[in-house]
């Protein structure tokens, strides 16, 4: 009953003529891809991914995309914990609200940040006065991917949290379970492909990010030039380097995004 | 001590009840639909907290509105089963039933083998290893009654529990909560629309309509010889009242005559019972051996499953009209519609005459 | 029969977007260095008042980007470059007519907050402990003159960030993030006020020379030559210098 294909189901809401587009769709997203590939100078590329400044790049990459990714469960899952099964006033404000980062453009949102906690920022300012400094360290590059991806993994969760319903919360009390328990053992539990789904998102998305990092975190190697931003600055001059750049960011993210489908426990998908 | 006193108004679902139900009793709650009977139960399990109210499970207060007490779901000692078996899908049929010991804090290996005891006492041992996606509707409402029963609840709720099962199903489940329930003298309350439940299970009934009670009493009596007209409907068993003009005969309020079986004393009010089917239609006035005949116009005509129930007018004291339940078949060949005259015949041994001493005006 | 209309409308709008945008005739399109925004623009109205019949489209961006622009197949006619290093790929390229032609020197001049709080006073404090130094990074023409500067001196310098423009190199130290900067004495003229500008000798040693040239693919070889004459004539010197830069 968890698989449905090969049960000779016809699938009746699908009319033929919608295989054209769905085609051209998914052309859409992989000539692009397969171009990038087409222009890789494979005898160097082993060398250009491999030097000091990529490396230095991609690992600091994963390790900010890893940490943001970190930040935005331990905030994001809460969040969307309690827009979906709070009661409280202004509710749907704070669901648009979270969902702000989505729509502005990440350099306006490196602004904000900058804004924030910037040396003169509305934080940073006191921050500064204890002697935390924010900007131009790796830190802030953690901020600007987690500004951008928090929605994510809020919208993902929140989502999966409302279409399995609080029915079994509500069993779980009636039989002696508080509230921890409940979240613990039966809502977490039937929501984790939602969790992990958003969690990848996120993680993509942090990995991607170029806008806020470069206008609020700056560019040093290793410090706080992601790969992204490495490859930005390969442009200017090797164009090879670049190329080979971009196809190992994009390597790194479906390699994550496939993992993460492969393992699916089983619960309410 | 678990008797439970419930005292609830929640304007938003237009509910205004007062309802007990007495240590080791077990309360049958019928009522149509969006009545407020899951309201009800669902108040006292403290999933629902009412705007004006008050409940009390034993000594222990749970609700008062007034008072601001509210005592949470989990500490209450309730359990709810309800029409769906709602086994948690990601573990196993054994780890759903010991999931109330858990929490109570029993070790894992005390935890399972409670899980086991239950599982067997409901019949299902051994599938003890399943996951509930993997089982029918009737081993899973049995899983379920055995994950409720293994929280040794103060109170048990049931919400129309056999519902959602085939004919097959159902009567062994019945008999099997019968059991358990009576083994253990667990105070109960059963939201039901089926007869059977009440009267297989319950004690008492009562009759909620609107969101308000409209009638309690020994579930026997109440649905044997219903005092108001809206327990005779929900019920589903027609009801002619009168006085008995002699042994075995009811003399109506309009001078019609009905035979049947029962000891009432000549004199006495009364009311005639006999179920819808066990009446028969004719077109024309039948001869042969039906003793009750009556004519009828026929008011409405309603599907049910595979018979079709055929309501007769308003009595002429104001009663609800008579029903009969047909095949659909017989309703074509037939044509029943509203507006069609027809006649009503039910057999003597059929009618159940009871004695009505406190007959209210419906 | 809506739907195929629909098709073919779509269908159109593509194809139109397709075909190359040749600009009509009487337009000259020229591409510049970023840093040559405020003087360009200025020569461009002037060369439109001299040629009535001529529009000029101006494209400002990284040197490199519109290197990458043209190699393309980006249509222009004229190309100014911020260093040499660009102009000699698009030769390499085949995409210059001709010979390019140096018509400007930009050098690099040091920014700080306004009032100059750290009091810094020459190249040499930029390696101070402690200081938000922000600077170009070596791949982009002024970063390429800000390692000059660093091999030619000696002092080794430790910066925060080293962007990719110098746009934002400024807008670190503009914004309060950066205690100081490298960057062109043009950007520091047009920032103004919102920073204080400590001119170094040492800057001398490392000069960018801005080349001009006319593009293989002019539309109009004239209308491009005689625009290049106009910045590289009297009236265009005196422009640049009032923009901040220096003669070759």
């Amino acid at each position: 009953m968890t698989d449905n294909r090969g049960d000779g189901t016809v699938p009746v809401g699908l009319p033929a003529w919608l295989y054209a587009p769905a085609c051209l769709g998914a052309l859409f997203v992989v000539i692009p891809l397969v171009a990038i590939i087409a222009r890789i100078d494979w005898p160097h590329f082993v060398p250009l991914v491999t030097s000091e400044s990529a490396r230095a790049a991609l690992i600091l990459s994963v390790k900010t995309s890893a940490a943001s990714t970190a930040l935005c469960v331990a905030l994001g899952a809460p969040m969307a914990l309690v827009l979906a099964r709070g009661r409280f006033p202004g509710r749907s404000v704070l669901r648009a609200l979270v969902l702000l980062p989505l729509v502005l453009p990440p350099v306006v949102g490196g602004i904000a940040l900058l804004y924030t906690f910037g040396r003169q920022g509305l934080l940073g300012h006191q921050l500064e006065l204890i002697g935390v400094r924010v900007a131009f360290s790796t830190t802030a590059v953690v901020l600007a991917q987690s500004f951008v991806s928090l929605p994510f993994l809020v919208v993902s969760l929140e989502g999966a949290l409302r279409s399995a319903g609080a029915g079994y919360e509500h069993v779980a009390a009636t039989l002696g379970a508080g509230p921890g328990t409940v979240l613990r053992t039966v809502t977490l539990p039937l929501v984790w492909p939602g969790l992990v789904s958003g969690a990848v998102l996120a993680f993509a998305r942090s990995l991607g990010e170029f806008g806020a990092t470069l206008t609020f975190a700056g560019s040093l190697q290793g410090v706080t030039r992601t790969l992204p931003l490495e490859i930005y600055l390969q442009r200017e001059t090797d164009a090879d380097a670049a190329v080979a750049l971009s196809l190992l960011l994009i390597a790194v993210a479906a390699v994550i995004v496939v993992g993460s489908t492969a393992r699916r426990r089983p619960g309410l998908s | 001590m678990s008797s439970v006193s419930a005292r609830l108004r929640l304007r938003q679902r237009a509910v205004d009840l007062e309802v007990g139900v007495d240590d080791g009793e077990v309360l049958a709650v019928l009522g149509a639909n969006g009545a407020g009977k899951s309201t009800l139960l669902q108040t006292i399990a403290g999933l629902v907290r009412p705007d004006d109210g008050r409940v009390a499970i034993g000594d222990q207060v749970v609700t008062d509105t007034r008072a601001g007490i509210f005592v949470p779901a989990h500490r209450r000692g309730t359990a709810l089963l309800a029409q769906r078996a709602m086994l948690f899908p990601h573990l196993t049929v054994e780890a759903n039933v010991a999931y109330a010991p858990r929490c109570r804090g029993l070790s894992r290996r005390a935890a399972r083998e409670r899980a086991r005891h239950w599982l067997d006492a409901v019949g299902v041992g051994d599938l003890a290893r399943r996951r509930p996606a993997q089982l029918s509707g009737g081993q899973a409402q049995r899983v379920a009654l055995a994950r409720a029963l293994a929280a040794e609840p103060r109170v048990l709720l049931l919400d129309e529990p056999f519902a959602a099962l085939d004919v097959t199903a159902a009567p062994a489940l019945r008999r099997l909560l019968r059991d358990l329930v009576r083994a253990q003298g667990t105070t109960a309350a059963i939201v039901t629309h089926e007869v059977l439940d009440a009267l297989a299970l319950a004690d008492t009934a009562v009759v909620i309509e609107n969101g308000v009670v409209a009638e309690r009493g020994p579930v026997r009596s109440m649905l044997t010889a219903p005092r108001s007209d809206f327990g005779a409907r929900i019920a589903g068993v027609n009801l002619v009242a009168g006085t008995m003009s002699e042994p075995g005969r009811l003399r109506t309020a309009w001078g019609d005559h009905i035979a049947g079986l029962g000891d009432v004393d000549t004199g006495a009010a009364a009311v005639a019972l006999f179920r819808p089917s066990a009446v028969a239609v004719h077109p024309e006035p039948p001869s042969g051996s039906p003793r009750n005949v009556f004519p009828v116009t026929i008011a409405d005509v309603d599907l049910r499953g595979p018979l079709v129930r055929v309501r007769g007018g308003e009595l002429p004291d104001g009663g609800t009209g008579l029903a009969a339940d047909v095949t659909a078949a017989a309703a074509v060949d037939l044509a029943l519609e509203p507006g069609r005259d027809v006649y009503f015949a039910v057999k003597a041994q059929e009618v159940a005459l009871h004695g009505a001493p406190h007959r209210l005006p419906s | 029969m809506r739907r195929l209309l629909a098709v073919v409308a779509v269908a159109a709008a593509l194809c139109s977007a397709c075909s190359s945008a040749r600009p009509p005739a009487g337009t000259l399109t020229v591409f510049a260095a970023a840093s040559l925004k405020t003087p360009f623009t200025e020569l461009a109205h002037r060369f439109e008042k001299a040629h009535s019949a001529t529009t000029v489209t101006l494209n400002f961006a990284g040197s490199s980007d519109l290197v990458a622009q043209l190699d393309q197949g980006a249509p222009a006619d004229v190309f100014a470059s911020a260093d040499t290093a660009n102009m000699t790929k698009a030769v390499d390229a085949r995409l210059v007519a001709g010979s390019p032609v140096d018509f400007a020197t930009n050098t690099l001049t040091i920014v700080t907050r306004p009032g100059n709080p750290r009091g810094i006073r020459g190249f040499a404090d930029l390696a101070a402990p402690g200081l938000q130094l922000v600077v170009c990074a070596p791949q982009v023409p002024c970063g390429a003159a800000t390692a000059r500067l660093e091999e030619s001196t000696g002092v080794t310098l430790r910066p925060v960030s080293e962007e990719s423009s110098v746009t934002d190199v400024l807008g670190k130290v503009t914004s309060g993030q950066g205690d100081a900067g490298l960057v062109y004495v043009t950007d520091a003229a047009t920032a103004g006020d919102t920073v204080t500008a400590v001119p170094f000798p040492e800057a001398r040693g490392a000069v960018n020379v801005y080349p001009i040239a006319v593009l293989e693919k002019a539309g109009d070889r004239s209308s491009a030559a005689a625009f290049v004459e106009l910045v590289t004539g009297a009236e265009g010197r005196k422009v640049l210098s009032d923009a901040g830069f220096a003669q070759p």
